[in-house]
């Protein structure tokens, strides 16, 4: 690797000198290094360098059978695991026109609702640690247990699910699915005002992060943020209302948007969304139809020769799934359309002029999982 | 003054120095003086140092939901002595650009500035190392010299985020100081004299926060914001701010140096809520209400060290309770708070305080 | 807009296109040297403004180098597909849409390292991925790395 000796642009002038911050630092969340320019505490220019976690996904993928790739969609943004391989799946069977039982779907939007919760409160407990409320590390975590324990029995694993799989979902739900996350949804409803009133209604927390990072709605949609971030600017670009798919026909919730454009909003979305999470839920947990937990489908997966997309809603954003095949029983080409990659373009452009320890804020209030922009 | 059923110390300190002065030479005897003195006050330096260590851990454990060091002796109460000498033993790496002299000598100023702000305060009547008549005001011109160890530190460490640490603090804590001399100033004029001795002894009827009313409260407040931020802790740690540099002005040191820093911190943090407590809360003074003649004997039954130790846990415990609550405050947050809101309360409540005075309405 | 009336109206804009449509999208297939007017177009139309790219994404198909982009109006609802390709595979370029789309520029970064497209125009362009002085471009489909790579058919 060669040393950066001078920031890349050539444009700074003599009293900026630059730091790196990254690939190792306790608030990139992951391995991700900016070179930063700074004028005294003011930064003028930043630059995102990449590839520390690059393990050639796509790649690989152009050597896997469809229902191999599930278990490298995991790897992506790990915090979103369900809604990676619900991608997948639903490219599978919306071209092979495979029709999934209607417990399936439910089965698929209960999880990943409670996957999106399960990202949100490790972003809340990670953006006060960040900003120095050291204390919400830890409750958002011990909140945070309660999902993995119900993953755990159900799909097997705690983080990196592979639960989805074309036609269907591996393994029927646990016989105790049901009442945990009963029990779960009406313990969580009396802990989210706590998170409220630690941290949303604090002072020192308001004015960290109060008009700082403001992107504007045009923007937002120029550089293709989506997701929480987006909806903060008022870009309303929720997928689970514009197309559709799995159960959310069938449930209604709000779509959440505020005008500011500012970290608070960003923040103040993603508290929303947890509630309306929780609402989804409880409209779906007691209506579980009975029925196969998977479709019939043939042993090896062709799909016939085009191009196809799929957009999901993950926690962060939109993650499209472009798939060219010619045929075989290996995809040609699968391109992942990263949210965390188009949230990161914007970095540069919103931290002009703001301090070191904004460009904190800015980057906790947007929510980097790094894995998924170095695929 | 009242007949208080105290322990008077100058009578064991005044026996110790007649016994000294009459067994040796006068150069040895004061020699001896100052080695006993010396050696006192490094073992409760370093006692207080380890119990203030364990006990922040705990706290802090307690208030993340989690238990803490409970494995190194009973209910993990050794748990420092283990980091200790895990850090003796670590290699001090040396830095190939630092300004070495420079480098070695920050941890010492550091610790030698806490380390003379202790001698000045009195832990029970009469025990203490030095009583000068301007006791409060060379308190404050001591603590200031740490300032210096941290900007050396941060500077000879030839690391760009040392720098921007260590700069950061130089620039809390000087503008901090004008908030603790003013708070401190309130109860310098109740009580007309800068002496620690006599400021404790005018509280033998009531503490001054309960007899200076709304303004001593005040200033209380006030003093304990601006001490929190003169330690660099609690919400004002950005000097040391781990989520974005790293470590600060003390990332380049380890082992030993590092636990100078270290300890350092917490003596600071016990040196400032001693003086709250001395000049707030009545010191080693017990609990006494004007008038109310029994239950003051009976406050008096315990001993004067364990009022004064249990009044400075409580005001450590609160600052504590700051450090795990709140998010950090930015630097020019910081000083916003310090220059346009402090600084103005402050101001009037001393105006206020001397009107007080002058017109006897006070308790 | 339906697709009938975007055909229209693409070639309208540029004569030489082609299309395809399937279930989900309308694809416009162009060459490199118009793409960049097109996409101007497109998106300053006010009855088209595709203000959205939500997929940039390079392919290596049938010896060509392509790069595909996928755009959606927030106005008006409708998407469209459009793909350019070059033979050229020692020294493939395109013209960059940074000015357009500024949040092209890391998607574009990323097409030049993994398949090696220069991308004229864009403010800088450099190794996203890979190490600064990796040899190859790893995602093209004669991509040959005896030591990373283990093939087992």
């Amino acid at each position: 690797m060669e040393e950066i000796t001078k920031p890349l642009t050539g444009l700074e002038k003599e009293e900026e000198y630059f730091i790196n911050m990254g690939p190792q630092h306790p608030s990139t969340h992951g391995v991700l290094r900016l070179v930063v320019s700074l004028q005294g505490e003011i930064v003028k220019h930043l630059d995102p360098h990449l590839g520390y976690i690059h393990r050639g996904i796509e790649k690989m993928c152009e050597k896997d059978t469809y229902a191999q790739i599930i278990h490298l969609t995991d790897r992506l943004d790990y915090l979103s695991a369900h809604m990676n391989n619900e991608a997948i799946c639903l490219i599978v069977e919306d071209v092979l026109e495979v029709e999934v039982p209607e417990r399936v779907k439910y089965i698929r939007t209960i999880m990943a609702e409670l996957q999106r919760l399960n990202s949100h409160q490790l972003w809340w407990a990670c953006m006060g640690m960040d900003l120095g409320a050291l204390t919400t590390f830890f409750y958002g975590l011990r909140d945070r247990e309660h999902i993995l324990d119900i993953f755990e029995e159900t799909c097997g694993g705690r983080l990196l699910l592979s639960y989805n799989t074309p036609g269907g979902v591996m393994y029927d739900l646990h016989p105790n699915f049901q009442q945990k996350v009963k029990d779960f949804i009406k313990y969580f409803r009396k802990k989210l005002p706590e998170y409220d009133r630690l941290l949303t209604g604090n002072v020192i927390f308001q004015n960290r992060t109060k008009g700082i990072g403001i992107l504007s709605k045009e923007d937002a949609i120029n550089y293709g943020i989506t997701g929480p971030s987006g909806r903060g600017s008022g870009f309303s670009c929720d997928i689970r209302k514009k197309y559709p798919y799995s159960a959310y026909p069938y449930v209604k919730f709000n779509e959440i948007l505020r005008e500011e454009g500012d970290s608070l909003s960003r923040y103040k979305v993603r508290i929303d969304e947890m509630w309306e999470s929780m609402n989804i839920i409880e409209q779906l947990i007691d209506n579980i139809p009975e029925g196969p937990h998977t479709a019939k489908m043939k042993p090896v997966l062709k799909l016939p020769a085009g191009e196809y997309f799929q957009r999901v809603e993950t926690s962060r954003g939109e993650l499209g799934v472009y798939i060219i095949s010619d045929g075989a029983k290996t995809p040609y080409r699968v391109k992942f359309r990263s949210p965390n990659m188009c949230n990161l373009s914007v970095l540069d452009h919103i931290s002009r002029g703001a301090k070191i320890a904004d460009l904190v804020a800015i980057g906790a209030s947007f929510d980097f999982v790094i894995p998924d922009i170095d695929r | 003054m009242k007949d208080l059923w105290i322990y008077d110390f100058t009578s064991l300190t005044a026996a110790i120095e007649s016994w000294l002065e009459s067994t040796f030479p006068p150069f040895w005897a004061v020699t001896f003086e100052m080695v006993i003195i010396g050696l006192a006050f490094l073992l409760f330096y370093a006692l207080t140092g380890l119990i203030l260590v364990y006990a922040e851990r705990r706290i802090c454990a307690f208030m993340q939901n989690r238990l803490g060091p409970n494995r190194v002796g009973p209910w993990g109460v050794f748990q420092t002595i283990a980091d200790f000498i895990k850090l003796l033993m670590k290699e001090l790496v040396r830095i190939k650009e630092a300004d070495k002299f420079l480098f070695n000598l920050a941890p010492f100023i550091v610790i030698i500035a806490s380390f003379m702000a202790i001698a000045a305060i009195p832990f029970a009547k009469g025990l203490h190392a030095i009583d000068f008549n301007i006791g409060i005001f060379y308190i404050m011109a001591v603590s200031a010299m740490g300032v210096v160890g941290i900007l050396l530190a941060g500077w000879s460490s030839n690391n760009k985020y040392s720098l921007i640490g260590a700069i950061r603090s130089g620039a809390q804590i000087v503008s901090y100081e004008l908030s603790v001399g003013l708070a401190l100033l309130s109860v310098v004029i109740f009580s007309g004299t800068l002496q620690l001795s006599e400021i404790v002894e005018s509280q033998a009827d009531a503490w001054w926060i309960f007899k200076g009313h709304i303004p001593a409260i005040i200033a209380f407040v006030v003093f304990l914001i601006a001490a929190t931020a003169e330690t660099n802790r609690g919400p004002f740690d950005l000097a040391e701010a781990e989520s974005e540099l790293t470590a600060g002005y003390h990332t380049e040191y380890s082992g030993i140096k590092f636990a100078f820093f270290f300890l350092a911190e917490y003596m600071n943090m016990f040196i400032v809520a001693s003086i709250a407590v001395t000049v707030f809360l009545g010191g080693w003074m017990p609990l006494h209400f004007w008038g109310f003649e029994s239950f003051n004997h009976i406050m008096d039954f315990i001993p004067p060290v364990i009022w004064y130790l249990g009044k400075t846990a409580f005001v450590i415990f609160l600052m504590m309770w700051f450090k795990w609550t709140f998010p950090r405050l930015r630097i020019d947050q910081l000083l916003t708070l310090e220059w346009k809101y402090l600084l103005p309360i402050n101001l009037v409540n001393t105006v206020i305080i001397a009107f007080l005075t002058m017109m006897k309405w006070h308790f | 807009m339906d697709n009938a009336k975007l055909k229209e109206l693409v070639t309208g804009i540029v004569s030489e296109a082609s299309f395809e449509e399937s279930k989900q999208f309308l694809t416009v297939t162009v060459s490199p040297a118009q793409l960049h007017q097109l996409l101007k177009s497109l998106k300053e139309r006010p009855d088209t403004s595709f203000d959205f790219l939500f997929c940039i994404s390079g392919v290596d198909i049938q010896d060509k180098l392509m790069v595909v982009y996928h755009l959606e109006s927030t106005a008006h609802g409708h998407k469209i597909v459009l793909k350019t390709g070059t033979e050229n595979r020692e020294k493939p370029e395109m013209e960059s849409i940074v000015d357009l789309y500024k949040g092209a520029e890391l998607h574009e970064n990323e097409i030049f390292d993994l398949f090696g497209i220069v991308f004229n125009g864009h403010p800088n362009l450099r190794r996203m991925f890979m190490p600064d002085d990796w040899n190859g471009y790893p995602l093209r489909k004669d991509y040959v790395d005896e030591v990373n790579i283990i093939d087992l058919s």
